[in-house]
């Protein structure tokens, strides 16, 4: 088992044996881990599909997705740790200049102390003033 | 601070909203011994740091009643002033010691003004401005970011030896990151991460600023 870490979920999956240096998964733990749900057309989420190349730079079958072929294509990095157990499927930089230059602040949940979750969304209607600090 | 701004500004339709680039652990007790009346949330990721780009601490980012951002990252109204202390007496000079107070007062006096009259104020810019005022990233901001996260997994499941590595990736492809750099560095009795490798990243800095200026009229 593996433990992929994306954005603020993290999902344990059972990774499927292949030569390479990939991460290949199922449709439903890719499903899982990064919302990307393997269709006719491509590699969906949200209203975007990524159609997989043919030949040997395919990262998808029918059945199973390279998950670390999938996020280099998407311009992504990618890390895990030494024993390849732990995954980061990370952001690229593109991707977080183009959330910030939108209308849109970037929605976020956390927690307060007690435990509680917040998301940012849950206060429209009024002026934020999100505010960064730390103990240190 | 933050504070007097909630008691002061709440009732125009303002909150504010802290995010602790921290740990629960760490957080907890200032949080308890401040007892603030607006929302305070733990990042022990620092996710909203990769969001918003944010690379130190106070950084502020104004968002409007619509979830538009009318501010984007910026230096929450700190200012230089600790570089300029006695190292040891602690004292600081009556000028920078003005000028400390006064970038907290102008900056202030901008978030209540926005507060009080939302879009018409000077200080909400307009979408092109916040675009042109984003901060740029890079690849190697993106890849260190990937790796704190991973380093901070490890830290949360107490196996310290196997994010050691992933820290040091974070700060080497990072190295603008105060907040990677602090959060991962050895903390003295008061629990700062203030020690020699602190102070001479600092002093590395040169005729640049720690906190930079904010680019709004009368700030020192």
């Amino acid at each position: 088992m593996v433990t992929i870490l994306h954005e603020q979920i993290e999902t344990d999956v059972g990774p499927i044996p292949r030569s390479g240096d990939g991460l290949w998964l199922s449709p439903k733990d890719l499903m899982r881990a990064t919302g990307f749900e393997l269709k006719p057309e491509g590699l969906c989420r949200d209203a975007i599909c990524v159609p997989v190349p043919k030949g040997r730079h395919a990262f998808a079958t029918d059945d199973a997705i390279d998950v670390v072929g999938f996020w280099h294509h998407l311009g992504h990095p990618v890390v895990h740790d030494e024993t390849r157990s732990v995954w980061v499927l990370g952001t690229a930089a593109d991707s977080r200049r183009q959330a910030l230059e939108s209308a849109e602040a970037p929605d976020f949940t956390l927690p307060d102390l007690d435990g509680r979750p917040h998301r940012l969304s849950d206060y429209r209607g009024r002026k934020v003033f999100l505010v960064s600090w730390a103990s240190w | 601070m933050w504070q007097k701004a909630q008691d002061d500004l709440a009732g125009h339709g303002f909150t504010v909203l802290a995010v602790a680039l921290d740990t629960a652990e760490a957080a907890r007790p200032w949080i308890e011994a401040a007892k603030p009346t607006y929302p305070t949330l733990i990042d022990r990721d620092h996710h909203v740091a990769a969001l918003y780009g944010m690379i130190n601490v106070p950084e502020a980012v104004w968002i409007d009643e619509g979830g538009r951002i009318v501010r984007p990252t910026e230096n929450a109204g700190w200012y230089d002033g600790f570089r300029s202390r006695d190292p040891v007496t602690g004292a600081m000079p009556d000028d920078v010691a003005e000028a400390t107070a006064r970038a907290k007062r102008v900056y202030m006096e901008a978030v209540a003004d926005w507060a009080r009259n939302g879009a018409a104020s000077r200080h909400a810019l307009p979408p092109a401005t916040v675009r042109e005022k984003v901060r740029g990233s890079s690849d190697d901001v993106a890849l260190a970011q990937a790796h704190f996260r991973l380093a901070t997994w490890f830290l949360a499941n107490g196996e310290e030896a196997r994010a050691a590595p992933h820290v040091a990736q974070a700060r080497r492809l990072h190295p603008e990151s105060w907040t990677i750099f602090r959060q991962t560095y050895g903390r003295n009795d008061q629990g700062l991460a203030t020690g020699d490798e602190f102070r001479a990243r600092v002093a590395a800095l040169g005729e640049r600023r720690y906190y930079p200026k904010v680019d709004i009229e009368g700030m020192p």
